[in-house]
């Protein structure tokens, strides 16, 4: 088992190609995988609740944890209470810690 | 008489930290202050401008901080209650970003897609930013 | 933790981008841990080193120059390589030469340097990991 960090800073309504980190995070954990996805940037857009978000829905449907940058919540005045259930606000700190400890980190 | 101009702005938050504003609506208001007169539509993601309480605390790198930091909705109601400029939302797009009305600026008007067309023939020139 | 060597390669010009902002406080996470970090910046990015960047006021705000205390790269680069150093940490900070020729940018940051892809396989081999954060 690999351990991977995917950092998605598109988001679905601006970028189609955000289904790609959506579907590769899904199939390394159906590949036995240990995953995470930061959503940092635009790419926390879709973690507001209420927000037509399928294809993130997947994602926590499938096992991935989801992470959303807190300072790229703030700053789109995204309250951590309006965040969809199954993503947990970080600081951006956990890039760096997932980076020292190894896991392979992709930027999309 | 300056021409009537409709800017729809689509663009969001892609250099705002640095720039400590959004280049865009920046520029709208700085042709506005030299005797443009403009309307703003915001759509796509740039509808979460509209959004009131934004804002991150500066950034730090080191002992480097940045003391100005932007918040747009601030940016936004400058456009509406000091320049006197008309700023739409549309409708949909704040609806498909889980958006609800109530956590809106107050002065923004919402504006469904299918009004598009008769903004247009209301305005001499319309720019897509 | 142990102190660790994190490369990254940068791709974005100044002042038209997020990921920036994303990068310099991955960068300033990794200073303050001191950690060695690469840099190799690469396109728009070699610019974000350029020394004769300027602050300039913002007169839609209504501020001077002093009040608008507007960020530049180069200051925030120069802040990052010190604050490695009073970390315990380096930064190797990789300008491509062939970007900043095209772009006359070609004055940098002290600690600062020019360099190749080279430096980037170099960086790559010697890293405990290594981030692409690339231009859209």
């Amino acid at each position: 088992m690999s351990r991977y960090m995917l950092i998605e800073s598109r988001d679905p309504f601006d970028s189609n190609d955000v289904a790609f980190t959506y579907g590769l995070a899904c199939d390394l954990v159906k590949a036995g995988h240990d995953v995470a996805l930061v959503l940092v940037q635009n790419g926390v857009l879709p973690a507001r609740r209420g927000a037509n978000a399928d294809g993130l829905a997947a994602v926590i449907k499938a096992g991935v944890r989801v992470l959303a940058d807190d300072f790229s919540l703030s700053e789109r005045g995204i309250a951590n209470a309006r965040l969809t259930s199954g993503v947990e606000p970080t600081k951006i700190d956990v890039v760096i810690d997932h980076m020292a400890e190894g896991h392979k980190t992709l930027w999309h | 008489m300056a021409k009537k101009t409709l800017n729809i702005v689509e663009s969001a938050y892609r250099a705002v930290m640095e720039e400590q504003d959004d280049t865009i609506l920046w520029v709208l208001a700085a042709m506005q202050g030299a005797g443009a007169e403009h309307t703003v539509v915001l759509r796509a993601n740039a509808v979460n401008y509209a959004v009131a309480g934004q804002g991150a605390p500066g950034m730090a790198v080191g002992k480097w901080t940045q003391t100005q930091a932007p918040k747009m909705d601030r940016d936004v109601a400058d456009l509406i209650e000091k320049r006197k400029m008309t700023v739409y939302v549309i409708v949909e797009d704040v609806a498909q970003r889980g958006i609800e009305k109530r956590e809106l600026m107050s002065g923004i008007r919402l504006l469904p897609r299918a009004a598009l067309p008769g903004l247009y023939e209301e305005h001499a020139i319309v720019s897509h930013w | 933790m142990s102190k660790k060597t994190l490369t990254f390669a940068l791709m974005d010009a100044p002042y038209e981008s997020e990921n920036l902002t994303t990068a310099f406080r991955l960068l300033a996470i990794a200073a303050e841990r001191g950690f060695t970090i690469n840099v190799f910046a690469y396109e728009g990015a070699s610019a974000l080193a350029f020394a004769k960047q300027v602050p300039h006021p913002n007169p839609v705000h209504g501020k001077n120059v002093a009040e608008e205390n507007h960020p530049t790269t180069k200051d925030q680069v120069a802040a990052l390589l010190a604050c490695a150093e009073e970390n315990g940490g380096k930064v190797d900070w990789v300008n491509c030469g062939m970007c900043v020729d095209e772009r006359g940018v070609n004055e940098f940051v002290p600690g600062t340097r020019r360099g190749s892809p080279a430096d980037l396989h170099a960086f790559t081999e010697a890293s405990d990991n290594v981030l692409v954060i690339p231009t859209k």
